[in-house]
């Protein structure tokens, strides 16, 4: 919100800049341009043009070979890997994040700072030793490998691992989104509810939750993006076994080293699609948020 | 709030402190104890002769130089791009607002494949880089462009909220001082910007150390050269070397996590210093 402040206090500065060149807390014309323009030139060259490169590479060698790479049996069956990776991932992730930011945001406890902490933890580790760990736990040489085995059970170089290592890397997003969230409401309305004797699942359901939904749905697709798109521990995990273990990320990179390009920059441009769905998703919630605060102070 | 005795009588503690720790434990815990532990059974011999080995150090030292040098990168311009962003109004400013997230919301590896298609020598940047004598692909410096790449939104959105909240007020009043701007940007903005750049320097770097997707493309991949940390840790574990992939991951871990309290830390100190304000 302050944000919208200071920028239209900029801009009522503009008139006056025009006249006497500059005013004493903006930059000289020339300077805001040429900033300007290297922070345009700067993004299109870090940002939009991998953007671009992908879409063009992909439909390089025309419509038909594009649709014929997304239509391939091997690119289907990682498509769905992909969404059953996401579909099982996000909604575990999402229950642990709206417990976690209750815990955190409405009670006191010892200890607190540390939890959260221990939240965060998964963002600092790199994705390749996240694989690594399941691979240590359940792997044929791992601690519960032999015992796993007996059972005939298999986890990693299968899908549940995939899904382990997936719900590792995507484990703070939701509750990342909802915690500061939940803290700035505090726990007035909670109560409130509470006193006139509603319980705990309907306080959540009719109070919390129209409070924190713009944030929750963004934490959703977040996360969701990540653990489609998450390729360092997977491809630990996975195997790389074709039309089994495959997912979208492990995809491209298959067909990339078989010099298969086009194909390759195909699967790619789902998951750009995907990337850029999520950016629209995130324009869409801070657009509703700052259309609710508005609301709230008129 | 903190230290109210009194009972809250909202419900759920129990219920949402059980989930959290067990979901915590299960997911992160337990599996994370699991390379300490196994660091416990290799001999502090082995484990040295292991770390200190020429390709695991040389790995290291690519992994935190290049890191080093696409946090630095991106410390200048992401500045630059926070600061139109907040101070400045033209056309195209959201969407180049959005574009910033990017980086955020993609697949690692496909910036891997796109980064390579535009900077290998026959790509789209390569090309004209090419008989200039300059290769990216292939070498430390495409290494630091993908880590660019991912460590661009990390300051931005640092410095971006730090900077829509800072009062106008601060600079009127070193103008009043008799202040020139440029006195005022390094003397008044940027000091007051520092632990954000500082928050947004050290999570940039600590995500670069750790990145495996976006590089892995464009490195090359060659020993001694171009060959990042974490990519060491998946060649061990492909030729089943657990030992050694072990011991490189441990140390990697300490790296990240020595970031982590320095992130902290600058953190706490942002905070105390607003307290006493």
């Amino acid at each position: 919100m302050a944000g919208g402040i200071a920028t239209s206090r900029a801009t009522k500065a503009d008139p006056a800049a025009d006249r006497s060149r500059t005013t004493p807390t903006t930059e000289p014309r020339a300077v805001k341009w040429l900033l300007i323009g290297i922070a345009v030139l700067f993004l299109t060259v870090v940002v939009l043009l991998p953007l671009v490169t992908v879409f063009v590479e992909g439909l390089k060698r025309g419509w038909d070979v594009y649709i014929s790479a997304l239509t391939d049996p091997d690119a289907v069956s990682a498509l769905k890997l992909t969404l059953l990776v996401a579909a099982i991932a996000v909604p575990l992730n999402a229950i642990f994040g709206i417990a976690a930011s209750w815990l955190i945001a409405k009670f006191s406890f010892r200890g607190k700072n540390l939890l959260l902490s221990l939240i965060d933890l998964p963002f600092s580790v790199s994705p390749v030793i996240a694989g690594f760990m399941f691979l240590l736990l359940f792997g044929a040489q791992g601690y519960l490998g032999p015992w796993l085995d007996d059972r005939g059970l298999q986890v990693v170089f299968a899908t549940p691992g995939i899904i382990l290592a997936t719900m590792f890397v995507t484990f703070p997003f939701v509750a990342r989104e909802l915690i500061p969230l939940m803290q700035a409401q505090g726990t007035l309305e909670e109560e409130a509810a509470a006193t006139l004797g509603a319980k705990g699942f309907r306080i959540f359901w009719s109070v919390t939750l129209p409070n924190i939904k713009w944030g929750l749905l963004y934490g959703l697709v977040l996360c969701n993006a990540r653990a489609m798109g998450e390729f360092g521990a997977v491809s630990v995990v996975s195997g790389h076994i074709r039309g089994e273990t495959n997912t979208l990320p492990l995809h491209v990179e298959i067909l990339y080293n078989e010099y298969q390009f086009s194909a390759s920059f195909a699967a790619a441009s789902l998951l750009m699609l995907l990337a850029l769905l999520t950016l629209g998703a995130k324009s869409l919630v801070e657009w509703k948020t700052a259309q609710r605060n508005e609301d709230r102070e008129g | 709030m903190k230290g109210s005795r009194s009972r809250s009588v909202l419900p759920g503690f129990g219920l949402t402190m059980g989930i959290t720790v067990f979901y915590l434990g299960i997911i992160v815990l337990i599996p994370l104890s699991c390379i300490f532990l196994k660091t416990m059974e290799l001999s502090w011999g082995g484990f040295w002769s292991t770390v200190t080995g020429p390709r695991v150090l040389a790995s290291y030292k690519i992994s935190l130089l290049t890191s080093l040098a696409a946090a630095l990168v991106n410390v200048v311009f992401g500045m630059i791009v926070a600061w139109v962003l907040v101070r400045y109004r033209f056309p195209g400013k959201r969407l180049l607002d959005s574009l910033v997230d990017l980086p955020f919301a993609l697949p690692t590896a496909v910036a891997g494949v796109a980064l390579t298609a535009i900077y290998a020598p026959n790509g789209w940047i390569g090309k004209w880089l090419e008989p200039l004598g300059l290769k990216v692909a292939f070498t430390p410096l495409g290494i630091t462009i993908a880590l660019i790449f991912i460590g661009l939104p990390f300051i931005v959105r640092t410095v971006q909220p730090v900077l829509e909240d800072m009062d106008k007020e601060v600079e009127e009043a070193a103008v009043m001082l008799g202040a020139g701007r440029w006195r005022t940007i390094f003397r008044v903005v940027l000091p007051e910007l520092t632990p954000a750049l500082l928050t947004g320097f050290a999570l940039a770097f600590a995500r670069g150390i750790g990145e495996y997707g976006s590089v892995v493309f464009i490195s090359g991949n060659m020993p001694m050269k171009t060959e990042i940390a974490p990519l060491l840790i998946m060649t061990r574990l492909e030729s089943f070397e657990l030992e050694q992939a072990t011991a490189i991951a441990v140390v990697l871990l300490l790296m990240s996590f020595a970031m982590l309290l320095v992130i902290n830390y600058i953190q706490w100190r942002a905070g105390k210093r607003t307290l006493a304000e």
